[in-house]
């Protein structure tokens, strides 16, 4: 397995996302939540933007507006009206601040301003008010992500609540769809499970009569406070930093941690399904069962349109690492696997994810563009792309299918509700995957038949 | 309406027509907390200077502000395609603690060398205000280096709103302007500015003055290319359409090379024909014949265009609109083409409008419209129930405000794919907001099932 690092100093088309807007997003699965950003308005409105195009969904991210003045003399003044003026007129449960390139590079001390404001205002009904540091120029939107996750864990549980038997998910940035799949399978082991976050309904709601100032749905705050009460954790990630909200958890509470991949492919979910096994205490339910034999059915089926296809694979490390596990099940060669983010982990964990069953061992790029990108798929000559939107123009220039997920999914409909988790979602993966090879067949074929 | 939905330091923002005289507070900081829907100086050069296609534009800063920025607008080029990529330093921490000079001059040193364009723009983001990288001088010498204008953006987010961006946008083009030879421009010659040549826009006006034998010497800045804008200064007049982008340039033309500039708008069937007239009344001394070729123009135009408006006006009518765009002097035009549907437009927004532009709103609206400047996402959606809107007109940040609420929506921002400008654009507007308005979901959305059932 080779590690490239970057050859340019320069970056084109990039792979990743900056930090606080992973931790925006994941903010937005909180109850009662609005995220708010501290720097200046143009951060905050271009990744609204840039995330509504992927939800189709209202996002209110709030921001201090800073401007010339603030950023020399210090946005605290400007934190506090902002969240001031937000506690007015969203009528928030919790407000989640998160920093931006610019207030960090001017030392704005946050929890700090965020003490006096507690100070200060004490005698208003506050919010929970939770920080989290994301400078973007120290890592990527999972980072925001996780350090989010991170900090609502630790500065919302503070105290060792009852045990009564819930589980925890910290689920890692997936779909709308993912999230409610997760639910329904820990229902049917008889689980309450407090997923956080959980934009399974803030990010995919219904049409409405009014604008909801803050959508409905959300990890509760109290339950987010009883998380440290949990049965377990259960994490989904390899590629998770080394302290995070499962590890804080279990050093401070004892929840036992279950660090385990996200649950794609047939190995991977089987890790999924054990670990709620024996969490439960309860075999897995027959539905499940039936899900999984008939994905090996389908694998049977589907193997010789695929077999050998060479794909690159990019995105977010960890939805990486969990596609390199499930097409190393069903013999497609992961030729390139490549995030924007660098020092995660992800090469050690795609070795140990594909394991005994992988081919062939992929050419892993750690914070690659996707000039990088392109500039080895020349070679590599990919039948595949597999990740989000972005590489559109590749797939479109080297005329082969990309099979879209992760985020972000700006040119076409439903990114929020795409499955990939379980054995439910590998079906699905799997069932487009072969599709866009018989279609790329098909149309490539003089002949044209229409009966494959 | 909920006393909250308005903040206090935001009611002077907001008018309603015929309530007490207009004293309309713009041009001020976005207010903490308030989730404005503007964005940032950075934003606003961005969108003036990315659509020039020979052009390298590189962003000086950490990652998300290039990505954010990152071909998501429909400007169209009918050649190179170099503004359609994003280019950053994508800064990181050592540069932020020791200065990004060095990444910078070095970024440019490689992607200069790779696509060998014809000028590189470098824009400033909020960090590199902050750590103090001497941009210009960087700039200068890679100028040297390189043998082609490398020309810097000062477009720090936080130093102002999106208008300052304008300024910064035009000052770095007018570096540009007079490069180039012009003995052989026509006296008969305009350039196009403040058009982003969205979905191909620039080429159907175009089209418009070949047939006026009206030589366009450079679009500023949709399908935009470096050595047209070099040689701007050889034509006889500017053409300037959206409210502030390019004015600045306008005006420093003016100033330096004593060319004349007319405001226009593309938009609406009115204004499209308007500002052909007014070119052609522009250069009739010089060839007399020009009014008559406009005037076929616009007349077979509007015999294609007419019959086809009446049928979807039919449907139309009565149907009320709330608009909220980026510069007000696109609201104008859209009003006028909302009343040849028939559609009444009961509120106007913008970004980035003046007094003057709000006093020229509440002349031409009916009483009782409700104009708003720098607007939030609460403010939008209760006017928009408050006057049980039909249409909704904006950007993709609108776009779900609009339709949570079961209200038809029509994006009118520099993200569309639709031209919408012309007389064909006009008729593409048409049939955009008649399929919305009239789609038959609309019946099923929690809003109009109720209204429906009481
Ligand atoms: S950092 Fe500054 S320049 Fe970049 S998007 Fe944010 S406000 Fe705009
Ligand atoms: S300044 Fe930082 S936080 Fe703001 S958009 Fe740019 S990278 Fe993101």
């Amino acid at each position: 397995m080779t590690t490239k690092s970057k050859n340019f100093t320069s970056t084109t088309n990039a792979c990743k996302l900056c930090t606080p807007l992973g931790a925006s997003l994941a903010f937005r699965g909180v109850e009662g939540s609005i995220p708010f950003l501290h720097g200046s308005q143009g951060c905050a409105t271009y990744m609204r933007r840039y995330v509504i195009s992927h939800f189709r969904e209202p996002v209110d991210i709030a921001s201090s507006a800073l401007g010339e003045k603030h950023a020399v003399y210090g946005g605290g003044p400007n934190l506090k009206k902002g969240i001031l003026n937000v506690m007015k007129k969203y009528e928030p449960k919790i407000v989640g601040v998160a920093t931006t390139c610019l207030t960090e590079t001017i030392g704005d001390d946050v929890p700090m301003y965020l003490n006096e404001f507690n100070k200060e205002f004490g005698d208003l009904d506050l919010p929970d008010i939770v920080q989290v540091s994301t400078p973007s120029y120290n890592g990527t939107h999972m980072d925001g992500w996780h350090g989010a996750v991170r900090s609502m864990v630790e500065q919302l549980c503070t105290e060792k609540a009852e045990d009564d038997g819930h589980v925890n998910i910290l689920p890692n940035m997936v779909s709308c769809e993912d999230v409610r799949h997760l639910f329904d399978i820990c229902e049917d082991f008889g689980l309450k499970a407090t997923i956080l976050p959980d934009i399974s309904e803030t990010l995919d709601g219904p049409a409405l009569e009014d604008y909801v100032k803050i959508p409905v749905g959300g990890t509760p705050v109290e339950d987010i406070k009883k998380m440290s009460g949990a049965a377990a954790t259960i994490e989904l990630g390899r590629c998770v930093p080394a302290k995070s909200g499962g590890t804080s958890l279990a050093e401070r509470f004892g929840v036992a941690n279950h660090r385990i991949g996200l649950p794609m492919g047939l190995r991977e979910s089987d890790i999924f399904f054990e670990t709620l096994e024996a969490v439960s205490g309860k075999k897995m339910p027959a539905r499940y069962e039936r899900e999984r034999g008939r994905l090996i059915d389908a694998y049977v089926d589907g193997h010789k349109y695929i077999f050998g296809k060479r794909a690159v694979v990019y995105g977010e490390e960890d939805l990486v690492t969990g596609l390199c596990a499930f097409l190393a099940e069903i013999g497609v060669d992961v030729v390139l696997a490549g995030s924007g983010a660098k020092k995660k982990g992800m090469a050690e964990a795609i070795s140990a994810v594909t394991e005994g069953v992988g081919r062939t061992t992929p050419e892993i790029h750690e914070g690659v563009d996707f000039h990088d990108i392109a500039e080895r798929a020349g070679e590599l000559k990919p039948d595949l792309l597999i990740g989000h939107s972005k590489g559109y123009r590749y797939a479109k220039v080297w005329g082969i299918p990309l099979i879209r997920l992760g985020f972000p999914v700006h040119d076409r409909f439903g990114g929020q509700r795409i499955p990939t988790l379980g054995y439910r979602g590998t079906q699905h993966l799997f069932d487009r995957i072969v599709n866009a090879m018989l279609e790329k067949k098909q149309a490539d074929n003089p002949v044209g038949y229409g009966y494959m | 309406m909920n006393e909250y939905t308005i903040l206090e330091e935001r009611k002077d923002q907001i008018h309603r027509t015929g309530e007490g005289a207009l004293d309309m507070a713009c041009n001020r900081e976005s207010l903490a907390g308030a989730v404005s829907q503007r964005a940032c100086v950075f934003c606003g050069s961005r969108v003036v200077l990315y659509p020039i296609a020979d052009a390298l534009h590189l962003v000086h800063g950490p990652i998300g502000c290039a990505v954010y920025t990152w071909d998501i607008r429909g400007a169209l080029s009918s050649g190179p395609e170099l503004h359609r990529l994003s280019f950053s330093t994508d800064l990181q921490e050592t540069d932020v603690i020791f200065g990004g000079e060095k990444k910078l001059e070095a970024a440019l040193d490689e992607l200069i060398d790779r696509h060998s364009p014809k000028a590189a723009f470098v824009y400033s983001t909020c960090i590199v205000g902050i750590i103090g990288d001497d941009l210009e001088a960087v700039c200068r010498k890679m100028s040297e280096k390189k043998g082609i204008p490398v020309l810097p953006v000062m477009s720090e987010g936080f130093k102002g709103s999106k208008r300052e961006g304008y300024l910064a946008a035009c000052k770095a083009m007018f570096k540009l302007v007079g490069n180039e030879d012009v003995s052989d421009v026509s006296p008969l010659s305009v350039n196009i500015l403040g058009d982003f040549n969205l979905a191909g826009e620039i080429w159907i006006i175009r089209e418009y003055f070949k047939k006026m034998w009206v030589e366009v010497v450079a679009n500023i800045t949709g399908d935009g290319r470096v050595k047209d804008i070099g040689r701007s200064h050889g034509a006889a007049l500017n053409l300037v359409q959206c409210s502030g982008a390019t004015l600045d340039l306008a005006k420093m033309m003016k100033e330096k090379y004593g060319k004349p500039y007319m405001r226009v708008s593309y938009l609406g069937i009115e204004d499209m024909a308007d500002s052909l007239y007014q070119v052609a009344d522009f250069f009739k001394d010089v060839d007399p014949d020009i009014v008559k070729r406009t005037e076929n123009l616009v007349r077979d135009e509007l015999s294609k265009l007419m019959p086809e408006l009446a049928r979807m006006r039919k449907d139309l009518e009565g149907k009320k609109v709330a608009m909220y765009v980026g510069g007000s002097f696109k609201a104008f035009s859209l009003l006028k083409a909302f009343r040849h549907l028939g559609m009444k437009v009961v509120m106007v927004g913008s970004q980035t409008g003046t007094k003057e532009d709000y006093a020229e709103l509440e002349r031409i609206s009916d009483p009782g419209t409700i104009l708003v400047d720098d607007a939030n996402p609460l403010e939008l959606s209760a006017f928009i129930k408050e006057k049980d809107v039909d249409i909704f007109v904006g950007g993709v940040k609108e776009r779900p405000i609009a339709f949570k609420m079961g209200v038809g929506f029509c994006d009118h921002n520099h993200e569309r794919k639709e031209a919408l400008e012309g007389f064909e654009g006009m008729l593409n507007f048409a049939r955009e907001i008649h399929a919305s308005a009239m789609s038959p979901v609309w019946n099923f959305v929690p809003r109009r099932s109720k209204k429906a059932g009481e």
